[in-house]
């Protein structure tokens, strides 16, 4: 897809509402679309975080191995959520495996493209980062949620 | 559709007294049909012992203190349909030494039944509003009356949401009607679990993350919502939290509240909520009456 193409799909995306036109056409110039039938493997734990994407269809799954244990799945992402935010942060290395549950339909964007962009322009950094953290803020908070186990009887909780 | 802003007051049947009866009296009711619904959770169907015609009359979230012969007595909501006051409906946990003696009760048993007592869900005020239903494990069984309710008068309400919590995939509640619930093209249903095998292809998250999302695709609308919320306190808060920042005030927010219940008349003060009692006053508030409360942990 030609880069206007996909600058369109950025648009529309709430990740990037009402964003600076120029810094979103910059964006688009590392942005491809990319497919992952329902079953693959997006990305694994310690594998660089060289992407992240926007999920145009389907759904993904957050799983943490564990050596002797069936994979444990900890969020699922859908329809508009980002997927990936190990990419802003050193050493740019996913903390989870991550797996297309259905058919996936995805905008994924070029780290290493963006993240040169964003230290030659901190303007664009700024704006990037300002975007970013709500949703990594929120996740925190989802995960921290998870981690009191509120529905578990008094004596099942750690 | 509705366009009113005052947000209406909960509902409870009349003196919330079966008439005639002494509150304090347990009548004795027989158990019909037992069925385990998870690991530690089940249900029990009612009819009274004497007067096996006499009607069950309540209000969706009010509750029952229901005796267990020789063990003593505990609070807990009716799950059953109120148009169907033939049936006495109660789902329970196993939490504790007279809900475990409940649960080994078989067909044909006595328990003793005071009630029903308390204020309930707003359901007949918030026809002409949207309707978003929010719980987490438990805290479906005491808004399934609720959601009978609506669901029987459908047309009295705009979108009509209801997103559930659990731990995990074995620990949905209702799983067979929320299935059923799912299948219909009037209502909004969405399920997600803390934690899952890899087997699971359904949504993994905590339940205020479903929100966020469905608000975002317009499952409601938040100036003309009313949001009924029952499940722990901790994740009743960050609900609320959750409906605010989508737009939804705290006068259309409804929760139920859980507290040391015994008399259920306001009378012995083991339910004292501020400056009520829950079993009286309670157990469904609107939020803005309540919220200062909420966050004074010796409460």
């Amino acid at each position: 897809m030609k880069p206007e193409g996909l600058e369109h799909l950025l648009k529309e995306h709430p990740l990037f509402d009402q964003i600076n036109p120029d810094y979103l056409a910059i964006i688009a110039g590392c942005a491809a679309n990319e497919r992952f039938n329902a079953g693959a493997t997006i990305f694994r734990e310690g594998s660089p975080a060289d992407k992240f994407y926007l999920i145009r269809h389907g759904a993904v799954a957050l799983e943490i191995h564990i050596p002797g244990r069936e994979p444990l799945i900890i969020d699922t992402l859908h329809e508009g959520d980002i997927l990936g935010w190990s990419w802003l942060v050193p050493p740019y290395q996913w903390f989870l495996d991550a797996r297309a549950v259905q058919l996936c339909r995805m905008v994924s964007l070029d780290a290493t493209c963006l993240r040169s962009k964003m230290e030659n322009d901190h303007a664009l950094g700024y704006e990037l980062y300002r975007r970013f953290m709500p949703v990594a803020a929120k996740r925190l908070q989802a995960g921290r949620l998870q981690l009191i186990d509120m529905y578990a009887q008094p004596s099942e909780r750690a | 559709m509705n366009q009113t802003a005052t947000a209406p007051a909960s509902e409870s049947i009349n003196s919330g007294l079966q008439p005639g009866a002494d509150p304090m009296l347990p009548v004795p009711y027989i158990i019909q049909k037992t069925r385990r619904e998870l690991r530690d959770t089940f249900t029990l169907e009612l009819t009274p012992a004497l007067n096996s015609d006499q009607p069950f009359h309540f209000a969706p979230g009010q509750f029952t203190m229901l005796y267990a012969f020789g063990y003593g007595e505990v609070p807990i909501s009716i799950s059953g349909d109120p148009a169907n006051p033939g049936t006495l409906i109660h789902t329970i946990r196993e939490v504790g030494a007279i809900t475990r003696a409940l649960g080994r009760l078989k067909r044909g048993a006595s328990v003793g039944v005071r009630g029903p007592f308390g204020v309930g869900w707003p359901v007949t005020a918030a026809e002409g509003s949207d309707v978003v239903i929010l719980a987490g494990g438990l805290g479906l069984a005491p808004l399934r009356p609720a959601i009978y309710q609506i669901l029987a008068q459908r047309a009295r309400y705009g979108n009509v949401c209801i997103y559930y919590g659990a731990r995990s995939p074995a620990d949905i509640l209702f799983l067979q009607q929320l299935q059923r619930w799912r299948g219909r093209f009037d209502i909004t249903v969405e399920v997600t679990v803390d934690r899952a095998p890899a087997d699971w292809s359904g949504r993994v998250g905590v339940v205020t993350q479903l929100l966020t999302r469905a608000s975002s695709q317009s499952g409601f609308d938040p100036v003309h919502t009313i949001a009924l919320v029952c499940g722990p306190e901790v994740m009743m808060r960050f609900c609320a939290s959750a409906l605010n920042e989508q737009g939804v005030g705290d006068e259309r927010i409804y929760l139920s509240v859980e507290r040391n219940m015994k008399c259920a008349l306001g009378f012995c003060g083991h339910c004292q909520f501020g400056p009520g009692f829950v079993c009286k006053d309670g157990p469904v508030y609107r939020l803005d009456q309540i919220k200062p409360l909420l966050t004074i942990r010796e409460l």
